[in-house]
C-alpha cells in the first residue's frame, strides 16, 4: 500500500533568492522574512519584508463556512448514534447520515456556483470543482462501502450515481442515458427487485441476449444503422461503446454503461476488473489523473487508498475526516486494517479541528470535534485553547467555561491569571481582583488587596464596592484579602450605625493580626470616633482594659518612630489624639466596670 | 499555502528573528540595527508597528515573549554580550492616541563575557525565568523570583558546557514525571570536539542542573535545536539543525529508585532529512507538533509531517522568487502598510500576464565601483583562533559589531575593497580591530578566511 508520491508544493515568495529564509509558527499561518545566517557563500541585499504566509484559504472562505457549520451537526450527531443499536437499523442511519454530508456539500455548491459570476469567479470556480469532486467520490463510497448494494442493485446505484453526477456538468451525457437505455430497460430493472432471484434474472437476461444477438447475425437491422449501433450497445457491444466515447465524458461513465448492457448483475467483488479495464480501455495514452486513481482504489475496495490519494490530492481536512469518521462507524477501518483503524480516523479528525482552531470563530466547532477523539483529543485541546486570543472578557469566558466543562484546571487557572495580569496592568482593580479569585492565585489576590487599601488610605473612599461586598467565602484566598473584605464590613456597619458591632468587628480585626502593620494607623484612626462616642461603648462583657492594652502598645510603636511617616505633623496629631481617646476610653470602662461590679 | 500579505518591517539593516507572542496577536523583530520592533494585529489581520526602540549596541540575534501570565514581557539578547528585559507599561494617553506603547528596560543581564547568542524563557510552570547561553560556553539560568518587580533577577545557575553555545530549548513537558530538562546545541565546527548537544537536567537533591546526555552522533555545528510541545507522551521529541534536519526521540529509562543521578534515555532518530543540501539554521515545532518546519543553505524553508503511521514526509517548500519586495525605506508611512496591491503585481509579472506597469520602480542601478584604495599586499598581521572580540575594543561604538559593520557595507556598496579600506580607515580612531572569519566567508570573497587583526 504505497502512498501517491507527490512532490511537495513550492511557494514562492516575494523575497530574495540565494539568501536565507528566516521563519516563525503563528497560529494559523507562518512568517518568513530574508534573512542571512552566518557563513553562507553568496550575498544579496535582504529586503526587510515579512511575508506571512496562509495554509489553508478554506476555512476564510463565507461560504464555505456553512460547510464546516452544518458538517458539524452531522458529526455530532453521528458520534451519538447508538453503539446497541441492531445492524440493520444502523446501517439505515448511516446511509442517511451519508446523503445528509452529500446535501451540505450540494447546498455549498449550489450557493458557490451562484456567486462564480463576481469578480472571485476563479477562486469559487475552483473551490466547485472540488466540492464536485469530493461529492462524486463520496456518493460513490455510500454505494460500495456503507450501502454495499449486493450484486443486482449494484449496477442501479451505480447507474444513479453516473446519472446525477453527469446530469450536472454535461447534459448530453445524459441525453446518452436516456436515450440509448431502451424502454425494455425500466421493465427488466423492475425484475430483480421482484420476486426472481438473481440466478433467475441472469438467466432470462442472458436469453434475451442471445435473441438480440441472433437479430443482430441476421442482420435484421442492417437497414438502418443508428438502429444496428442501438443494438450493438444494448448487446454490450464494447467496441460500439467506445465509439460514442465523446458522448461518454469519463471512464466510469463508460464503466457503467459497459456493465448496464453487458453485466448487469455485477458482484462488487468484480467491480474492480470491469473498472481496470475500462479505465485503460477510455484513455490508454494519458496516466490517471488523482481523481482516476481515487475511484479506481473505490472501485478496488481499498478504503485506505482512497483515503490516503483523497488527503494527498484534495489538500482538504474536511473530507477525508468526515468521510473516515463514518466509514469507521460503519466498522469498515478494522476490519480492514485492525493495527490502524482508529489511529487513522484519529489522525485525520485531529488535523481537521486544528486547522479549524486558527480561525477566530470557527475554533469553537473544533472543540467537539477533539471531544471525540480518544486518544489525544484532549491534550491537543489543552495545547490548542490556551492560545486562543483573549480579546474581551466575553471571549475569555466562553473559552473558561469550555475548560471548566471538561475539568482543565491548568488552563482554567492560566486564563484567569492572565485577563488578572492584564487588568491590573489597565488598573481596573476590580475586574484584577474578580480574576485572581477565580484563578485561586493567592499571591496576587494579595497584591490586588493591597492596592485597594492603598487607594483608601489615599482617597478615603473605596472603589469596585460590588464585588468586595460579596466576596463571600473567596475572601478567604488570602489573608489581605479577607482583611479587606473585612474592612470594608466595618465600614458598612459604620455607615448603618451599627456603632457596637462595628466596633466589635474593628476589635476582632486587630486582635486576629491580620491588618498590615502599614494600616495599623488608619485602623486606630477610624477607631477613634467609636472610642470618643458617648453611648455606645465597646463589647462591656469582657475585660475591656486587657483588649485595647496591645493597641496601646502598638500605638507606642508608632509614636516612637514617627520618622516613617510622610507627613510628620499630621501624623504626631493623630497620634496625642488617639492616645487621648484611648485615656479616657479606658477610664471610662474602669468607671463601667466598676459600676457593674458594684 | 499562499502569501495573503508582506509587511514593511522597515528595519535598516538584516532581520535576525521574528517572533509571536503566545495568542499570537503580537509580533517582536529585532534586527542588526540594534533595534526590536513590536507589531500588533488589528482586527482585520493587518500588523501596525507599535513600538520601535533601540536595545542593544550591537546587532540583536533573537528576541523572545514570556507567558502572558507575566505581563507583556520581551527579552533580548545580542552581539553585544548582554540580554536585556522589557515590559511594557500602559502609556501616556496621547501615545495611546497614536497607537504607540512604552517599553521599559527592566534589566541588563551582563555575566556574559562574549556575544549572548540565544535567550529563552522557561515553561511557565517553573515561574518566570529566563536562561541565555553564550559563545564562551556556558548557559545561565536566571530568575525573577518576585514577578511583579521585574527589575530584579537572580543568576540561580551557570552551567559550563566548553563548547561555544548557539540555541538552547527547553523541554516543554509540565508533567510531575519529567523534570525541568534544557538541551544546549554547539556551533562548534570541530567534529573531533564529539556531540554538539548536550541535555542537561534538573536535580531536586542537589538543586543543580547535571547532564543527563550528549548526542554523540551530532558531531557537527549545530545552530537551533527545539523540543516538540508534549502532548501527554512519556518520551521526548527533539529536532536538530545540523548539517541536516535530525528529529530524535527521547525515551526516559527507568529509573532504580536508590539512583539519585540524572535520567538516562534511550535515543531513537525518527527522522533525518538533507534537502537543504548542507547547513541547517533553524528548525521550529507548530503548537501540536504536527509539523516541523526548518531553514537551510538552500535558501528554502521545509515543512515536515509525520503520517499517522510515523512517516515524516517534506509536504511544502517556501522558497524566495528572487524578486524581492522594495520597501520605502525611511518614510514612516509607509512602515505598516499592508502591500498586497505590490505582490500581485510582481505575481503577475512573474506570470506573464501582464507588462510591468509603469509604477513599478526598476531595480536600483549597481553601486559604482569603489575607488582601488586598497592595498594589494597582504593585511598587516594575519591571525587564527580564537574570534572574540577583547575588551580593549568595545568603545569604539561603530566598530563593536563586525556583523553590523559589514552589512551596512555590503547593502549600501557590496563591495569587498570599500570595506576593507573602511577597516584601514578605522586606525584613525585609534582603535584595533579584529574581524572574524565568519565575516569574510559572509561576503563571499575568496580573501583567505583567516582572521584578521590591525593594530596600529
Amino acid at each position: 500500500m504505497e502512498e501517491l508520491d507527490v512532490e511537495p508544493t513550492t511557494t514562492n515568495i516575494p523575497a530574495s533568492e540565494g539568501n536565507h529564509l528566516g521563519f516563525v509558527w503563528g497560529p494559523g499561518d507562518i512568517l518568513v522574512y530574508d534573512t542571512i545566517y552566518k557563513s553562507s557563500g553568496s550575498v544579496g541585499t535582504c529586503s526587510s519584508f515579512i511575508h506571512e504566509v496562509r495554509k489553508d484559504e478554506d476555512i476564510y472562505s463565507p461560504i464555505l463556512r456553512k460547510l464546516f457549520n452544518e458538517s458539524h451537526h452531522i458529526f455530532v450527531g453521528l458520534q451519538t448514534i447508538r453503539e446497541d443499536l441492531p445492524n440493520k437499523n444502523k446501517k439505515t442511519q448511516f446511509v442517511s447520515i451519508s446523503k445528509n454530508y452529500r446535501s451540505v456539500i450540494r447546498a455549498c455548491m449550489e450557493e458557490l456556483q451562484q456567486v462564480a459570476d463576481t469578480e472571485l469567479a476563479t477562486q469559487y470556480g475552483n473551490q466547485v470543482s472540488i466540492l464536485l469532486a469530493i461529492e462524486l467520490i463520496w456518493n460513490l463510497c455510500e454505494v460500495l462501502f456503507i450501502d454495499a448494494a449486493p450484486g443486482g442493485s449494484l449496477l442501479l446505484h451505480l447507474l444513479d450515481w453516473v446519472r446525477l453526477h453527469k446530469a450536472d456538468v454535461d447534459e448530453k451525457a445524459q441525453e446518452v442515458l436516456q436515450s440509448e437505455s431502451p424502454t425494455e430497460h425500466h421493465g427488466y430493472w423492475d425484475v430483480p427487485g421482484g420476486s426472481q432471484t438473481l440466478t433467475e434474472f441472469d438467466v432470462k437476461w442472458r436469453h434475451w441476449h442471445d435473441m438480440v444477438d441472433h437479430s443482430l447475425q441476421d442482420n435484421s437491422f442492417a437497414s438502418d444503422p443508428n438502429l444496428e449501433l442501438i443494438c450493438k450497445i444494448l448487446m454490450g457491444d464494447e467496441d460500439a461503446i467506445l465509439e460514442q466515447k465523446d458522448l461518454l465524458s469519463t471512464w466510469y461513465h463508460f464503466l457503467v454503461t459497459r456493465l448496464l448492457f453487458s453485466h448487469p448483475t455485477v458482484k462488487p467483488t468484480e467491480l474492480h476488473y470491469y473498472a481496470q479495464s475500462c479505465l485503460a480501455m477510455f484513455d490508454s495514452r494519458s496516466a490517471p489523473e488523482p481523481l482516476d486513481s481515487i475511484l479506481l482504489a473505490a472501485f478496488e475496495f481499498d478504503i485506505h487508498q482512497v483515503i490516503k490519494d483523497c488527503s494527498i490530492a484534495l489538500n482538504n481536512w474536511w473530507f477525508v475526516a468526515h468521510l473516515t469518521d463514518l466509514l469507521d462507524h460503519c466498522n469498515l477501518l478494522q476490519s480492514h486494517n485492525l493495527h490502524f483503524g482508529s489511529n487513522l480516523r484519529e489522525f485525520l479528525l485531529l488535523e481537521y479541528a486544528s486547522g479549524l482552531f486558527t480561525h477566530h470563530s470557527l475554533w469553537q466547532l473544533a472543540v467537539d470535534y477533539f471531544d471525540h477523539c480518544p486518544e489525544f483529543g484532549r491534550v491537543y485541546l489543552e495545547q490548542q485553547i490556551e492560545h486562543v486570543p483573549l480579546d474581551t472578557e466575553r471571549k475569555a469566558l466562553k473559552v473558561l467555561r469550555i475548560c471548566e466543562q471538561r475539568q482543565m484546571s491548568e488552563q482554567v487557572r492560566s486564563i484567569c491569571k492572565i485577563m488578572a495580569k492584564r487588568a491590573l496592568r489597565n488598573n481596573r482593580l476590580g475586574s484584577a481582583l474578580s480574576w485572581s479569585i477565580r484563578a485561586k492565585d493567592a499571591a496576587f489576590a494579595t497584591l490586588i488587596s493591597e492596592r485597594f487599601l492603598q487607594d483608601y488610605c489615599a482617597r478615603g473612599t473605596f472603589s469596585d464596592l460590588d464585588l468586595i461586598d460579596n466576596l463571600g467565602p473567596a475572601m478567604l484566598l488570602s489573608d489581605r484579602l479577607t482583611f479587606l473584605g473585612k474592612y470594608r464590613e466595618f465600614h458598612k456597619l459604620y455607615g448603618e450605625n451599627r456603632f457596637s458591632d462595628a466596633a466589635t468587628l474593628l476589635l476582632s480585626l486587630m486582635t486576629a493580626q491580620i491588618a498590615p502593620r502599614s494600616f495599623w494607623m488608619t485602623l486606630l484612626t477610624d477607631a477613634l470616633p467609636l472610642l470618643e462616642q458617648k453611648e455606645v461603648r465597646l463589647p462591656p462583657k469582657v475585660n475591656e482594659r486587657n483588649t485595647w492594652e496591645p493597641e496601646m502598645s502598638s500605638l507606642y510603636n508608632l509614636s516612637v518612630k514617627p520618622m516613617t511617616f510622610q507627613d510628620e505633623d499630621v501624623e504626631v496629631t493623630k497620634v496625642e489624639l488617639l492616645r487621648l481617646a484611648l485615656a479616657r476610653n479606658l477610664a471610662m470602662a474602669i468607671v463601667k466596670e466598676g459600676t457593674v461590679a458594684v | 499555502m499562499f502569501v495573503a500579505r508582506s509587511i514593511a518591517a522597515d528595519h535598516k539593516d538584516l532581520i535576525h528573528d521574528v517572533s509571536y507572542d503566545f495568542h499570537g496577536r503580537r509580533m517582536a523583530t529585532c534586527s542588526s540595527d540594534q533595534s526590536v520592533k513590536v507589531w500588533d494585529k488589528s482586527e482585520n489581520g493587518e500588523w501596525h508597528c507599535t513600538a520601535s526602540w533601540k536595545t542593544h549596541s550591537g546587532s540583536v540575534w533573537r528576541v523572545t515573549w514570556a507567558h502572558p501570565e507575566f505581563g507583556q514581557v520581551l527579552a533580548s539578547c545580542s552581539f553585544d554580550r548582554t540580554a536585556a528585559v522589557w515590559e511594557e507599561i500602559v502609556g501616556e494617553s496621547n501615545d495611546k492616541q497614536r497607537g504607540q506603547s512604552h517599553w521599559i528596560k527592566r534589566t541588563t543581564l551582563v555575566d556574559s563575557r562574549t556575544s549572548v547568542t540565544d535567550v529563552k524563557f522557561a515553561p511557565k510552570h517553573m515561574g518566570l525565568m529566563l536562561t541565555t547561553c553564550s559563545a564562551d560556553g556556558v548557559v545561565r539560568i536566571y530568575e525573577a523570583p518576585d514577578v511583579m518587580n521585574l527589575s530584579q533577577w537572580s543568576l540561580q545557575h551557570e552551567i559550563s558546557c566548553k563548547l561555544s553555545c548557539s540555541c538552547i530549548s527547553w523541554n516543554p513537558s509540565s508533567s510531575r514525571a519529567h523534570p525541568p530538562m534544557i538541551a544546549v546545541g554547539s556551533d562548534d565546527s570541530n567534529v573531533t570536539y564529539g556531540g554538539k548537544v548536550q541535555i542537561y537536567e534538573y536535580n531536586e537533591n542537589t538543586r543543580k542542573y547535571a547532564k543527563a546526555e550528549t548526542l554523540m552522533t551530532v558531531t557537527d555545528a549545530v545552530h537551533d535545536i527545539a523540543f516538540a510541545p508534549n502532548l501527554g507522551r512519556s518520551f521526548h521529541v527533539l529536532a536538530i539543525a545540523t548539517k541536516d534536519v535530525r528529529i530524535f526521540k527521547l525515551v526516559p529509562l527507568r529509573k532504580e529508585s536508590t539512583s539519585s543521578g540524572p535520567t538516562k534515555f534511550e535515543l531513537l532518530i525518527m527522522a533525518q532529512f538533507d534537502n537543504h543540501n548542507s547547513q541547517v539554521w533553524r528548525v521550529s515545532w507548530n503548537i501540536t507538533s504536527t509539523l516541523l518546519a526548518s531553514s537551510g543553505d538552500d535558501g528554502c524553508v521545509r515543512l515536515w509531517k509525520a503520517n499517522y503511521m510515523d512517516n515524516w514526509k517534506c509536504t511544502g517548500i517556501l522558497k524566495g522568487d528572487g524578486s524581492p519586495l522594495t520597501g520605502t525605506s525611511g518614510q514612516p508611512t509607509a512602515m505598516s502598510t499592508v502591500v498586497g496591491s505590490s505582490v500581485q503585481a510582481s505575481q503577475s509579472i512573474l506570470n506573464g500576464t501582464t507588462a510591468a506597469p509603469a509604477n513599478i520602480p526598476p531595480p536600483p542601478p549597481p553601486p559604482p565601483p569603489p575607488p582601488p584604495s586598497f592595498p594589494t599586499s597582504s593585511p598587516p598581521v594575519i591571525k587564527t583562533d580564537d574570534w572574540l572580540l577583547p575588551h580593549l575594543y568595545w568603545d569604539s561604538e561603530q566598530l563593536t559589531d563586525p556583523h553590523r559593520t559589514l552589512n551596512r557595507f555590503t547593502t549600501h556598496a557590496r563591495s569587498l575593497a570599500c570595506f576593507i579600506s573602511f577597516a584601514f580607515g578605522s586606525q584613525a580612531v585609534g582603535t584595533a580591530v579584529r574581524l572574524s572569519c565568519f565575516c569574510f566567508n559572509h561576503i563571499g570573497c575568496t580573501f583567505p578566511s583567516y582572521c584578521l587583526l590591525w593594530s596600529n
